[in-house]
């Protein structure tokens, strides 16, 4: 059974509330380490790996930023381990990513409590940095946000989060819970018994339920869902084509920065930086002889839809891809209606459970006997 | 004008779809000209890299072959290649190169006709569609 304790905070406090939680766990030993988004200064917000309870005061893990995944960093946090316990507070679909990761065996979740955080969006880098200078904080994007209002003059949370139908986190030790908590309240949930025992230490005391949580989330997950699905379909219908494809990467450069941010691009070495790709001047002229040009940098369709074929079956929406080009190409939807269709093609969900082979991982003679359509 | 040449790559493994493409030739069955073959080890070698190159490169169909379920000589290389296969079929559908262009087929050594018909039956099909529409490259940055 989960267990819920209630964190009451008064106006401008909610932070200060989360550090006094966390604060106890790291000072009565159910973890040594927190890695949690906190405030970085005055402007700013990072996760941050913190080993010392004296400085987690700065910890705001509502603030509407996710710069880098955080799945990329319990990857560098855990593939080497440690061997000291850390608390990890994330975004649902970072740890989604993260599924996928362990699987891979680049993330290791032995010495990881795993916080997931409730999620109603994050605005892009940049747009954060508007969002503070508004005086926007975690506190009011929370009230706003639940009633729906992301908004800002000119920027609005990105549109990955605008259909993301996952805004509460699976397989996780803990949840902080905040979609239907009532003003001034939020929840820490214990899912495990590693979060009962972290939630014991903590000096909170469990009681009180979020009475409103499930009927709020159904709610959010159903308009999302109705806007993921408008949005395929507006995807599908306009990029049915190589030449439609290839115009919505006409601004593309082959930076390789959309791999580099995504969570789920598994590669060591990705193979368009190896040789496989360093071609002699002769290959380029043999290939512009072809059709009498050549495009440079080449392969850029390539490119894409090589990466599709590696990283679309582990694809959790997350919306790095697009945070990350340089050249405003948005990719998420490109990506995600991929992922949609393989994913699908083998009944797999990326992120929903470690015990869920990925499907290229494993293959049996009786199946997909409809690719070749014979029967001996 | 003159009637439509398809281009299909073929990948065949070198243990059987490729043997049956010889022993066709050898029992003197001629299969179009339409079907350029590269041998491959085995099926499961091909990388879907492969496949999209190819199409990217302006091929009209691409056929993969590979021995029969339970006759790998890798054990599994052609389960591999059948997950492949159906993954990037998911791909490529979206952009107007559906499965009609991209087949994966089991022929054992020993099947050279079959492996008579298959040809015979792709390039009828892929005359039938037409070039790819990736064979307007000209315009179109790749
Ligand atoms: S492809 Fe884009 S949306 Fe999908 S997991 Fe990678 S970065 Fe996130
Ligand atoms: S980040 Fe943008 S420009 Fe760079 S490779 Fe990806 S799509 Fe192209
Ligand atoms: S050896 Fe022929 S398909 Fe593997």
């Amino acid at each position: 059974m989960a267990k819920f304790a209630k964190l009451s905070f008064k106006k401008d406090e909610l932070n200060k509330e989360l550090s006094g939680f966390f604060k106890g766990i790291m000072e009565n030993g159910a973890v040594d380490a927190v890695l949690a988004p906190m405030a970085q200064g005055k402007k700013g917000n990072r996760l941050t790996l913190v080993t010392s309870a004296a400085n987690i005061g700065q910890i705001d893990p509502f603030a509407p930023i996710a710069a880098v995944s955080g799945a990329k960093i319990a990857s560098s946090l855990t593939s080497r381990p440690s061997g000291r316990k850390v608390a990890m507070v994330l975004r649902p679909c970072e740890i989604r990513a993260v599924v996928e990761l362990v699987k891979l065996k680049q993330v290791n979740l032995d010495d990881v409590v795993m916080i997931g955080m409730d999620c109603l969006g994050r605005y892009e880098n940049t747009d954060f940095a508007k969002f503070q200078e508004q005086g926007g904080t975690s506190e009011s994007f929370l009230e706003n946000a639940q009633a729906g209002k992301t908004a800002m003059a000119d920027c609005d949370i990105i549109g990955a989060c605008k259909i993301c139908e996952f805004p509460t986190a699976d397989n996780v030790d803990m949840r902080l819970c905040v979609i239907g908590a009532d003003e001034g309240s939020v929840f820490v949930e214990a899912v495990t018994n590693k979060g009962e025992e972290a939630l014991g230490k903590s000096g909170l005391k469990a009681g009180g339920v979020p009475a409103g949580r499930g009927e709020a989330v159904k709610k959010l997950v159903a308009t999302r869902t109705e806007a993921r699905d408008k949005k395929f379909a507006e995807f599908r219908a306009e990029t049915n084509t190589f030449e439609a494809l290839s115009d919505k990467l006409s601004a593309c450069i082959n930076c390789y920065n959309c791999r580099v941010a995504c969570p789920v691009c598994y590669c060591k070495e990705c193979v368009f930086i190896t040789d496989t790709f360093r071609h002699t001047g002769e290959q380029f002229m043999m290939w512009a002889d072809k059709d009498g040009m050549l495009k440079m940098p080449n392969d850029t369709l390539f490119y894409h839809l090589t990466r599709i074929t590696h990283m679309s079956l582990f694809c959790v929406g997350c919306g790095q891809c697009t945070s990350a080009c340089p050249n405003d190409i948005d990719l998420m939807p490109l990506f995600r209606t991929s992922a949609d269709k393989t994913q699908a093609r083998f009944n797999y969900q990326a992120g929903r459970s470690v015990d869920e082979e990925q499907p290229m991982a494993g293959f049996k003679s009786d199946e997909l006997v409809e690719v070749t359509g014979q029967v001996k | 004008m003159s009637e439509f040449e398809p281009k299909i790559v073929a990948f065949f493994c070198n243990w059987c779809t490729f043997t049956a493409a010889d022993l066709a030739g050898t029992s003197r069955l001629s299969y179009p000209p339409n079907i350029k073959i590269i041998r491959v080890m085995c099926s499961g070698m091909v990388d879907p890299k492969y496949v999209l190159k190819a199409f990217l490169n302006g091929a009209d169909g691409v056929l993969i072959g590979g021995c029969w379920p339970g006759d790998c000589h890798y054990i599994n290389g052609n389960l591999k290649a059948r997950r492949r296969v159906a993954l990037v079929t998911e791909l490529l559908k979206q952009y107007g190169i559906g499965e009609e262009r991209f087949w994966l087929r089991w022929i054992a050594a020993s099947e050279g006709n079959m492996l008579k018909e298959v040809a015979d039956e792709m390039t009828a099909k892929l005359k039938q569609l037409g070039p790819s529409p990736l064979q307007n490259k000209g315009q179109m940055a790749v």
